[in-house]
């Protein structure tokens, strides 16, 4: 194994390998996202409220300059919301985000509000909507420089050009007088990075920026973005729903689930020793282009039903519904983050216990011993309403 | 749950045969063929079988031939994938089966044999008898799909109803039996789609597709807008009920490990050809043509240590004017003069894989590879241990040369690939010190 990422022991809040005196660029206290459910003119009238879904439900995180954390969820887990909420695009209900040690919420004016805006940039996933198709690239570019009244014209077309350059489209005074249709889906993104890029951010909040794209682009644009870090110290909070690109890209990874993070630390052990049965499931059913041994199976978690609604999170640890190993104590009372070494942290009642051992849960191929943990599992929950018949194990015809 | 019997037996559903031997070990139950076959069905020929086929798009500015000379077989009960990038032709291919092409599209030639008859030149009308009822389509997009005002069990009863001549009731109950057997609950069948997930949904698109008992079921990226574990739930189902109804699959996607993980066979297409085509085990293991190499080490996998991923370079060729060779010459690291000139003929090789590239001798150029230096060790595979018979008019000599294991991240390739494109084959992150350079 050629894996070079050693990780560095740090006290406090894990940095891997990222020097543990780097300062700490972004900061999550307890940060809370509940949006109110709005009933009709009766519920306003007498003042009956609906309940709250409570997208983002207390949730700790802290970034360091130059790391890249990647916030990992299904969809329905947070990760977005979290990711807006940095950007400051939605309100949070509770809980602190700090950024370079300001409480963000404290900034007032539209002065503060751009000067932000010009440190933390936000790149969407779709480039193709993302981009008005009358500008040309270099309109594009430039109008974040417009819109905060930065620099004469020849100063803004200069810094346009470098950030072009800087996300590959060279030569970029080439490329500045086209318009959109004229790319390709991966010099779009390119463009949507250039335009980030042009305000000089430290902190780059990336909304699954390449889910769009083919694979061969794809591996074109992650490098690029690590090129940038490399080059300009940036920090990027990567929000992905794909484990296996956050395994290519990230220093830490942090999984989510409804609201909640569930796990997190550096890849390297998210990955290959997750504590929380939610991210071992997530790990076991990512596909792999490996495919199986002939006569075998890779030994899948597939979990019965989905991410239930954020307006009715279940009780105690929120995933209990749906685990495998949940016991009484899960269902009433909800796990902290246990440390588990090096900056590791599961919210699991059997994370400080050591490894988990999770069934094989693959109707396909069930065997006596899962076939009972499926039907126990699809019995226990149904997060769509009516309980899920729990697969026929019947032998496939090897 | 509703066993496969239930589904078969004479009254319960439009599967029901009089004659064609009813009930069946869900085991036993392999391919279709006990079912009523068309009339001029023949029963020797294989279920699905397209020679040649060419499709073209009529655009304002000239034509764009997005299917250019595909042929391949799929055998019953057999799961096939069909992987490539946009635009290669994948989808088309899969809509032309059954000729659910865009209005500008064309079948240019080649033929379509579906137990044997040629569906190529079929009207309208006479295709109707064989679409859901032999071949039916799994969409992307289930969200969009399902018509939004109707209720889910009337959308499945629907198919029923008007192919299959059944009365209201009976293909309103064979609709909520379908819905059990995809793992949604009979109760649902009177939900309307808004009110079901987006994994519900996509099953209740593939009970739909299952509604008239078809041969075929073709999914064209049926998983892609999922999230990951109820991507696995509906891969698991395909495949349950692949074994359990005795399908044939078409699996279309752009993730080739979903297709590792699904289809017995892979066939890789680019620019509208196919670049390679055999067993899952076959391809993912020892990959011959440079672009499927290419596509395999561009994907992160999470299960393995390394995380480098490869850079295809460049973009695909424009359609209205491919390169004259090789359509993928141009990003291939290992082009030769003569792939910018001559299209490579598929050569298939004793293990049952097919490659289109002039790296691999054909009957007539055996000695090309001999000659072409560097390029050469670079050739695949382990044909000689799980051999099968060699292909008809394909001399035995032809796969000697060939026969040589290399890995797909063996060193002698990643140097190559590092001859073109220095970061190529790198890893993503460049040493341990340099993220801490940054800070």
């Amino acid at each position: 194994m050629s894996e070079p990422r050693e990780p560095v022991h740090a006290p406090g809040p894990p940095a891997p390998t990222v020097a543990a005196d780097a300062p700490e660029i972004l900061r999550l206290d307890n940060l809370e996202v509940h949006f109110p459910i709005r009933g009709g003119l009766l519920d306003t009238v007498t003042g009956r409220s609906k309940g709250v879904v409570r997208a983002v439900d207390g949730i700790d995180l802290s970034i360091r300059k130059g790391e890249i954390l990647a916030l990992v969820g299904e969809s329905g887990s947070g990760k977005t919301t979290t990711g807006r909420v940095v950007v400051k695009l939605t309100k949070q209900t509770g809980g602190k985000v700090t950024v370079h040690g300001t409480d963000v919420s404290t900034l007032w004016g539209t002065r503060q509000l751009r000067e932000y805006r010009r440190r933390v940039q936000l790149i969407f996933q779709d480039p193709y909507e993302t981009l008005n198709p009358k500008h040309t690239i270099g309109e594009f570019v430039m109008e974040p420089l417009v819109v905060n009244g930065i620099g004469s014209k020849k100063e803004r077309q200069e810094r346009a050009y470098a950030a072009l350059e800087a996300s590959g489209l060279r030569p970029a005074a080439d490329f500045a007088g086209r318009y959109p249709h004229e790319l390709s889906g991966g010099q779009r993104q390119r463009v949507v990075i250039a335009g980030a890029l042009v305000m000089d951010p430290e902190l780059v909040v990336a909304d699954e920026p390449v889910s769009m794209l083919d694979v061969s682009i794809r591996t074109e644009l992650l490098r690029l973005m690590l090129e940038l870090r490399r080059e300009r110290g940036l920090t990027y909070l990567f929000i992905t729903h794909d484990l296996s690109i956050a395994w290519v890209l990230a220093d830490r990874i942090a999984v989510m689930y409804l609201g909640k993070i569930m796990e997190i630390g550096p890849a390297e052990q998210v990955i290959r020793t997750p504590r929380n049965p939610y991210t071992q499931a997530l790990v076991s059913v990512s596909p792999s282009p490996d495919p199986p041994a002939e006569g075998e199976r890779a030994s899948r978690t597939i979990l019965v039903g989905e991410t239930p609604d954020a307006a009715h999170v279940p009780s105690g640890c929120r995933f209990h519904p749906r685990c495998p190993l949940a016991f009484d104590r899960c269902k009433v009372e909800e796990p902290p983050l246990f440390d588990v070494g090096e900056g590791h942290r599961a919210a699991c009642w059997l994370a400080e216990a050591g490894p988990l051992d999770l069934p094989v849960i693959d109707a396909v191929q069930a065997t006596g011993g899962s076939e009972a943990a499926a039907v126990e599992v699809g019995v226990s929950i149904d997060a769509t309403g009516g309980a899920l018949p729990a697969a026929t194990p019947d032998d496939p015809a090897a | 749950m509703t066993g496969v019997q239930d589904l078969i037996t004479p009254e319960g559903g439009p599967g029901a045969s009089t004659d064609g031997g009813g009930l069946v070990t869900p085991s036993a139950i392999r391919g279709r063929r006990q079912w009523p076959l068309p009339k001029l069905a023949d029963p020797s020929a294989p279920l699905l079988e397209v020679e040649d086929l060419a499709v073209r798009f009529s655009l304002r500015n000239g034509s764009v031939k997005a299917v250019d000379g595909v042929s391949f077989r799929l055998d019953d009960g057999e799961a096939l994938g069909i992987a490539g990038e946009s635009g290669c032709g994948k989808t088309t291919t899969a809509l032309s089966l059954v000729r659910l092409l865009p209005a500008n599209g064309r079948i240019k030639g080649g033929s379509v044999k579906l137990f044997g008859i040629d569906l190529v030149p079929k009207n309208e009308k006479q295709l109707a008898r064989y679409r859901w009822r032999e071949i039916s389509i799994v969409f992307q997009g289930a969200m969009n799909a399902l018509n939004p005002v109707r209720r889910v069990g009337d959308q499945i009863a629907e198919p029923i109803e008007v192919r299959l001549g059944q009365s209201r009731e009976a293909s309103y109950k064979r609709a909520r039996e379908l819905l059990d057997l995809v793992g949604i609950p009979k109760q649902r069948a009177g939900a309307y789609p808004h009110e079901l997930s987006g994994g519900m949904r996509q099953r209740a698109m593939i009970a739909m597709a299952l509604a008239c008992d078809p041969a075929i079921v073709i999914g064209d990226e049926p998983t892609t807008a999922l999230d990951v574990m109820v991507q696995a739930q509906i891969l698991q189902l395909l495949e349950r009920l692949r074994h359990e109804l005795g399908l044939s699959l078409m699996l279309i996607t752009h993730d080739l490990s979903v297709i590792a993980e699904t289809c017995d066979r892979v066939m890789v297409m680019y620019a509208g050809k196919v670049a390679e085509e055999g067993p899952v085990s076959r391809v993912f293991t020892a990959p011959r043509h440079p672009y499927t190499r290419k596509l395999l080490s561009a994907f992160p996998n999470i299960h393995a240590d390394r995380r480098t991923l490869d850079v295809i370079p460049g973009a695909p060729p424009d359609l209205r004017t491919p390169p004259p060779g090789c359509r993928f010459a141009p990003r291939c690291s290992f082009a030769m003069d003569v792939c910018r000139e001559v299209v490579p003929p598929e050569v298939r090789f004793s293990d049952g894989v097919r490659v289109a590239c002039h790296l691999f001798p054909t009957p007539d150029t055996a000695p090309l590879v001999e000659a072409s230096g560097p390029s050469a060790p670079l050739v695949v595979g382990r044909a000689a241990d799980g051999a099968h018979e060699a292909a008809p008019g394909i001399p035995d000599a032809v796969e000697a040369p060939a026969v040589r294991a290399v890995d797909v991240r063996d060193e002698s390739l990643e140097a190559e690939a590092t001859a073109y494109d220095p970061l190529a084959g790198d890893d993503l992150h460049d040493g341990p010190a340099t993220p801490g350079d940054a800070g």
